[in-house]
């Protein structure tokens, strides 16, 4: 039987722990308080307010559905919308599954600690909701699954976690959007997320952030893969924020997982981003790739990147560029931790400008210099990811284009 | 038509050309010969608008436009394009991209850029990125199908045929002689006469070896010698007393007879 009265202790505990890294986060100026909002059927789902759609449809929220595979829409702290359109995935809000599904407890707080920081303890303490999405073993999916974190009330802070199974042998595709309504200022996200990649299943989560100037933002997550498994992580954030601080870390326990993060980020004057990567590699045959593509624009931004290899046979390589546009700071954090012999570990990492040839030789084209800017940080912030559908390749694309609006 | 008149310029406070004159009528394409370090490519850059090369006397006008001072995205726009002979990497940028640019930016949107890239046998490359990892030869053909997109109206180009192969050195002059309208063979229902008179675009190519003259028919011949324009003649007799004398006897031997 697990215990949430136990848990609930354990997270008393460290309430008042601060993170081992990042600015700390005065909890107790937000809201916790559970905000109402009325479920939306399909129909009510295509006919929200223009702005709002936009600002969904930039976090990679398709509103038609129509190359989605299903959706699971969360506005402040209730869930307004929930469903699986593909037979072998099933998209259920936790609070419900933690009622309702014995099985259930073999993964909540299970990679995560609850005693982490003060943000896995209000994650538990004060639990709005958050969703489990799991394909089931040989489930192939086509189409991705969506997932919406919307803040819509000012100084609320909103407390998630999510649990995402690919069961083995299974494939499974989600793009979550983290978005706020056109009016919010100020408001808190903490997300608990917990990735279960079984035997030879394929995981890709790509998350889209969009935040708002005076958000705060603390996930946490976890991911372990299996034998055979193969995980994909793609964060990206083009928008300002007040804080955000991450470092998503996955443990590859089978022979031959393998776990690749690309990131792209953008940094608007006056936030900061505390960003990185963390891979084990535990058993032989494991890969990793952590890509970081980050640019500079009057922000902060900490682009961190830890892979440790464990044992012989492993291979693992880190990639972090970034471009200071108009000034602001980037700090790239490589590190690497090989463990024993045949380790094979390598990072390149590198900040710099846009060479004024790369500039020129554009303008010789006849674009003008303008135009010739952001085209080379089009290119620079676009990576070729391999394994990626479509329509999430396309989400990624129209993130970058999008971005010369916050870059230029 | 491309005017020249006594240009002086400066790069890194040293001057690298000096007193240049140089007309090039419409139709007519011209080859540049001169030892390593005369100022070749500087001029080809001057003529581009390359910011860093200092034009510190004389004019350059371009169809009648005053252009010595223009940025260079306005040259590419009143029809000046250049091929480069060792152009930057731009990585996230595929070549097909680049090809769609160069066409754009002369309102051409609707060009067929696989078509295009077939005519130079480019088109495997057009996933890649702008010149990432090109050999010399790849960046030559890359250089000439983006001049193709562009269309420019004058054609500056870089030694384009140094490091090509053998076998791709008919393709790249060929496909010079195509953009010049310099084709050596008269087509079925014009004369050659007639081609010339229809002749409109204007070339300048800087050669060392002049293979390039075997399949482009050149109207002049320019030598730059120490940032001077020292000699201007039949391309073939320059090129063959610069083979027999060297650059120092033939451009001396020329200012004389003059
Ligand atoms: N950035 C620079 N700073 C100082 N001098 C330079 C710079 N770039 C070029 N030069 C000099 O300018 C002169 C002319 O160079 P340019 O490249 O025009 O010669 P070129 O005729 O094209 O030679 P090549 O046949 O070798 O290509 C050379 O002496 C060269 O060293
Ligand atoms: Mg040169």
């Amino acid at each position: 039987m697990y215990d949430r009265e136990q848990l609930r202790e354990q997270a008393k505990k460290a309430l008042g722990k601060a993170a081992a890294i990042g600015p700390d986060v005065n909890l107790d100026e937000f809201e916790k308080a559970p905000v109402d909002h009325k479920y939306l059927d399909d129909n009510e789902l295509r006919s929200l307010p223009e702005d709002e759609q936009k600002r969904l449809i930039m976090a990679g929220l398709d509103l038609t559905e129509k190359e989605r595979g299903g959706t699971y829409f969360q506005k402040d702290t209730a869930v307004i919308h929930c469903k699986s359109k593909q037979a072998g995935v099933e998209v259920i809000p936790i609070k419900k599954a933690l009622q309702e599904l014995d099985w259930i407890r073999d993964y909540y707080w299970k990679l995560v600690s609850v005693d982490t920081d003060k943000y896995t303890a209000a994650a538990e303490l004060d639990l709005h909701d958050g969703y489990v999405i799991r394909s089931l073993p040989g489930a192939k999916t086509v189409y991705p699954i969506q997932a919406c974190l919307y803040l819509d009330k000012e100084g609320l802070q909103q407390n998630v976690h999510n649990i995402i199974i690919a069961e083995e042998d299974s494939e499974l595709h989600i793009i979550t959007g983290c978005s706020t309504s056109p009016h919010l200022k100020k408001a808190a996200h903490v997300g608990i997320s917990e990735f279960y990649v079984k035997k030879n299943a394929k995981l890709s989560f790509t998350m889209i952030h969009n935040w708002a100037e005076d958000m705060q933002v603390r996930p946490r997550s976890v991911a372990q893969v299996e034998e055979g498994g193969l995980f994909l992580n793609n964060y990206i954030c083009m928008k300002p924020v007040k804080s955000l601080q991450m470092y998503p870390t996955t443990h590859l326990i089978g022979n031959d997982a393998v776990a690749r993060f690309y990131s792209i980020i953008v940094g608007s004057p006056g936030s900061e981003y505390d960003v990185g990567g963390r891979i084990f590699l535990k058993k032989p045959g494991n890969r990793a790739e952590i890509v970081a593509r980050t640019i500079s624009n009057g922000g902060k931004i900490i682009a961190r990147g830890d892979l440790i290899g464990e044992v012989a046979e492993i291979k693992a390589h880190l990639e972090c560029k970034g471009l200071i546009l108009n000034g602001g700071v980037i700090h790239a954090i490589p590190e690497l931790r090989g463990y024993v012999d045949g380790v094979e570990m390598s990072h390149e990492a590198a900040v710099g400008k846009i060479a004024q040839e790369e500039i020129t030789y554009l303008m010789s084209r006849g674009l003008t210099e303008d135009e010739a800017t952001s085209t080379i940080v089009r290119g620079f912030l676009s990576v070729d990811i391999p394994g990626l559908p479509a329509q999430l390749k396309s989400e990624i694309d129209r993130a970058v284009a999008a971005s010369d609006e916050t870059v230029m | 038509m491309l005017l020249i008149e006594d240009l002086q310029v400066e790069l890194a406070g040293k001057t690298i050309l000096k007193h240049i004159d140089l007309e090039i009528k419409p139709g007519e394409t011209h080859v540049l010969f001169g030892p390593n370090g005369s100022g070749k490519t500087s001029l080809l850059m001057t003529i581009m608008g390359y910011p860093q090369y200092k034009v510190t006397g004389g004019k350059i006008e371009f169809k009648g436009v005053d252009i010595t001072h223009s940025p260079i995205d306005e040259r590419a726009r009143l029809g000046i394009g250049m091929s480069y002979q060792r152009p930057p990497t731009i990585h996230g940028l595929k070549t097909r991209q680049m090809v769609q640019i160069c066409a754009d930016t002369r309102g051409k949107q609707d060009v067929d850029v696989e078509q295009l890239a077939r005519k130079v046998y480019f088109a495997d490359f057009l996933e890649r990125d702008v010149n990432a990892g090109f050999s010399g030869g790849e960046i030559k053909r890359s250089e000439l199908l983006q001049l193709m997109a562009q269309d420019p109206d004058f054609m500056l180009f870089d030694e384009p045929e140094s490091g090509v192969d053998l076998e791709n050195i008919a393709l790249v002059g060929n496909t010079i002689a195509a953009l010049l309208q310099k084709e050596c063979m008269p087509s079925k229902n014009k004369s050659m006469l007639q081609m010339k008179r229809e002749r409109t675009k204007m070339g300048l190519i800087i050669t060392h070896t002049g293979y390039i003259l075997d399949y482009v028919t050149v109207d002049k011949g320019q030598v730059l010698y120490d940032g001077v324009l020292s000699c201007s003649s039949n391309p073939r007799e320059i090129l063959r007393c610069i083979s027999e004398m060297g650059y120092e006897e033939c451009v001396r031997c020329t200012i004389e007879n003059n």
